[in-house]
């Protein structure tokens, strides 16, 4: 008995020991610049701490830019999570192995795909003197709002949800469907009362996944809108360069702060969710 | 029927959303009024200035960081599996914090800490080497910040390769043996894992090719930084160097993707 507990000790001894290294690395790159954004936040400007830039975001033009930061992130994750569903239904379900294949991997491209590489895309195609504007005959800045932002944002959001959806539509099992037809079930009864259950936690957290991503994304939104929408991480960035008074660097780590509470809050719903989805779907 | 209709207009309306800016970017690179059909735009890009400097830089820290990432979470990966399982919910946490912490917030964080702590170790010797992990050539804290965003990712993608095999098994029977701890990682292990370590590749690979947020605000002129600063006004040259960037990730997974397969 003492020597299986010894045993056992000593095997979480040697098992933290080789966590070690990563649990240094975390603590350096990631815990000091956090502690530093979390302190920097509360320091005023007489030395002490306070939460003067904490309520200075929470007024224009800051509160303004949060608020949109989150609608636009909102859109995205809801248009993307239901864009995506279905065409990972559509692609699933389509029997062609090839076309699955192809879908698949396409997704994994473009769900990598971001940045101001995909802004320069947009542009080319939707921009003022882009190729699908002169076509349609659009005015200029049809792509330059918070619509032309969603619509490219979800270039990158729609893939990243037929990865994460896709293993939870195979694991829908023919035999729930062929059971549900048997006792008499329409197919819209069906999803509403067996697949979007079994569905949701997969749903949400996919859409919990693509708020992350629309609402840390930065460089596309600052090639393409500049400062024609006002979003949190646009603001972040003018500060951290000098483009705002001086004096204003402890605001830029209040809204930073303010980013990563909201993030954290969007998170813990997807946390529970990912492991109740896990059970069924085993 | 009706299941072919929606599936019909579904994969239709994803084939116009996501195909016709992938050809039109194309053929904006390829074509213009006043020449015709050209391949210059993408002449341009190899012989601009800075490019294979910055294309160098990229890769170098795309490889520094694979290996530190599989480095740093396989052993921890392993000893979860080989005893102490306490250790999971801490390494969930840690691979969950770069989902909570933005980029562009992680970079503030950074900046404010070099800033702070070079003023603070002025004195010290440590100021030497926070100033040589800024090194503009090849900048340690770049490294050290891609590996806590790769991380995630690299750490599920490893979790789920683990969990197809014993490893309690091959490495108890590796250890009878008489094969040292290192021996047991790169020659029993990593080779039953390579479809995972080569995704965990990609993903690492393409997340250091593509972060323009962290770079950009610290001012290292990685590849994807120099492609904005190259672009200026040339449309044409900055839609080309989205293409290949496309491309260039594509590239990646298919290779990488190969490499696994080839495997199995």
């Amino acid at each position: 008995m003492s020597a299986l507990v010894k045993n056992r000790r000593r095997g979480g001894g040697a098992g933290w020991l080789a966590a070690a290294p990563l649990l240094a690395v975390t603590l350096i790159a990631f815990g000091i610049p956090v502690a530093v954004l979390v302190i920097g936040a509360f320091s005023v400007e007489d030395g002490g701490l306070g939460f003067d830039n904490l309520s200075a975001t929470m007024r224009e033009p800051y509160i303004g830019s949060l608020w949109s930061s989150v609608k636009l992130s909102g859109v995205v994750a809801v248009l993307g999570a239901i864009l995506g569903a279905f065409l990972a239904q559509a692609v699933l379900t389509s029997r062609s192995g090839l076309l699955r294949e192809a879908v698949l991997t396409a997704s994994g491209v473009l769900s990598n795909f971001g940045g101001v590489p995909l802004a320069f895309i947009w542009i080319a195609t939707l921009g003022n003197s882009g190729v699908v504007t002169a076509a349609l005959g659009l005015g200029a800045g049809a792509l330059y709002n918070f619509w032309g932002l969603a619509l490219v944002y979800l270039y990158f959001s729609v893939p990243l949800m037929v990865l994460v959806i896709a293993p939870a539509l195979d694991g829908l099992k023919p035999q729930w469907r062929e059971a549900a037809q048997n006792s008499g079930a329409s197919t819209w009864q069906f999803w509403r009362m067996v697949g979007i259950p079994v569905l949701g936690p997969s749903l949400l957290g996919g859409g919990v996944l693509l708020f992350g991503g629309a609402f840390a994304a930065y460089a596309t939104a600052a090639a393409m809108v500049g400062a024609s929408v006002p979003l949190v991480t646009l603001q972040i960035a003018d500060a951290l360069t000098g483009n705002v008074l001086i004096g204003y660097e402890n605001v830029a780590l209040a809204l930073s702060l303010d980013m990563i509470v909201i993030a954290l809050l969007v998170m813990a719903v997807y946390l529970p969710l990912q492991k109740r989805s896990s059970r069924w779907l085993a | 029927m009706a299941g072919v209709t929606w599936r019909r207009i579904t994969l239709g309306v994803a084939v116009v959303y996501f195909l016709v800016p992938l050809a039109i970017a194309v053929w904006f690179t390829v074509y213009n009024e006043s020449q015709g059909f050209s391949l210059g735009a993408y002449g341009r890009i190899v012989s601009a200035p800075g490019f294979g400097e910055s294309l160098l830089k990229s890769l170098l820290l795309g490889a520094a960081v694979i290996v530190l990432v599989l480095l740093l979470a396989l052993p921890a990966l392993l000893a979860v599996r080989l005893g102490a399982p306490g250790l999971r919910p801490v390494l969930e946490t840690i691979t969950t914090l770069p989902l909570i912490v933005p980029p562009i917030t992680y970079v503030v964080g950074i900046a404010n800490a070099l800033r702070g702590g070079t003023d603070a170790l002025a004195a010290t010797p440590f100021w030497q080497t926070l100033i040589s992990i800024q090194d503009e050539d090849f900048p340690v804290v770049l490294v050290l910040a891609y590996v806590m965003l790769a991380l995630p990712f690299a750490y599920r993608s490893l979790d789920t390769g683990l969990r197809a095999i014993d490893v309690r098994t091959l490495v108890e029977a590796a250890r009878n043996l008489g094969a040292s701890w290192p021996y047991v990682l790169f020659r029993v292990i990593l080779p039953n894992l390579r479809s995972a370590v080569a995704s965990a590749g990609f993903l690492s690979l393409a997340l250091v090719m593509g972060e323009y947020t962290i770079a950009a605000l610290m001012g290292y002129r990685t590849f994807p930084v120099w492609i904005v600063t190259i672009s200026g006004n040339d449309g044409q040259l900055s839609v080309a160097l989205s293409v290949l960037s496309l491309g260039l990730i594509w590239l990646l997974l298919l290779t990488l993707s190969g490499a696994g397969r080839k495997a199995k």
